[in-house]
């Protein structure tokens, strides 16, 4: 399996107002910017997902950092993120089902993780000492 | 969090001003449809052509209004740009709401 380059590589804080500008620097990126439109817009989706639930869950609010290494290849995305909230419960990632939509009573929320997961491949998530990783990768082959 | 809003024939037309709807607007999004959809019992259509991303935060916000709105006002959306219409999709939120492909010209022009 190759080993994730680091092509762009970005610490932030984990904020709300952090994470919309680093997904603006990562999307006007050159190494980005090339992609066809529709891997942008996954890239941005899903990036977006994991890094807000880091700052609402991971590190439910506290300062911290996240490092975002972001490896674009021939054939898609890599991505790890890092952060040092707490572990995810159960050391294991939610399901992300999408919830049964009840038209008197429609979700809310609930969509992140499964967004997260319909548009990734090889999703895996580790706690390494006090540190969570978690890697994924987008393919330029799955459209969705 | 900037909306333009217009009442014509019953129609209250909110445009979003921003580009996005994300974590860091939602509840803003959220508080100031309220506001805006306040007085007035009319259908609602959210002119959405300027928001270029929308994340989980930002639909559970739209879904949210939609509830404000109670069961007799429904909402509608006009003019979702590719990845807001991505987000719609694949959660299969685009089944819930009446989606035009852009504000329907006697609309935009009207009041």
């Amino acid at each position: 399996m190759a080993e994730i380059r680091r092509d762009i590589h970005l610490v932030i804080a984990s904020e709300q107002m952090a994470v919309r500008q680093a997904l603006a620097q990562l999307l006007a990126d050159p190494g980005l910017r090339h992609l066809r439109c529709d891997l942008r817009g996954r890239i941005e989706i899903v990036l977006a997902e994991v890094l807000n639930n880091i700052v609402e869950h991971a590190y439910a609010e506290q300062r911290g950092n996240i490092t975002i290494d972001v490896s674009i290849g021939p054939n898609g995305i890599g991505c790890c993120i890092l952060d040092g909230g707490a572990a995810m419960p159960g050391l294991a990632l939610p399901e992300g089902k999408l919830a049964p939509h009840d038209p008197q009573d429609l979700p809310e929320g609930g969509f992140g993780w499964f967004l997260i997961r319909t548009l990734t491949e090889d999703l895996s998530y580790r706690r390494q000492g006090n540190m969570n990783e978690l890697r994924f990768r987008m393919p330029e082959t799955i459209c969705s | 969090m900037q909306l333009s809003a217009r009442e014509s024939a019953g129609l209250l037309l909110v445009e979003v001003m921003e580009e996005r709807i994300d974590a860091a607007g939602a509840i803003q999004f959220k508080d100031s449809m309220r506001e805006l959809t306040a007085q007035g019992n009319g259908r609602v259509m959210l002119d959405m052509s300027r928001v270029a991303f929308l994340d989980s935060s930002g639909l559970g916000a739209v879904v949210a209004v939609m509830k404000l709105l109670g069961p007799d006002r429904r909402l509608e959306l006009a003019g979702l740009t590719p990845t807001v219409e991505k987000v719609f999709r694949l959660t299969r939120m685009d089944s819930v709401f009446v989606i035009h492909p852009t504000v329907p010209d006697d609309m935009r022009h009207a009041g």
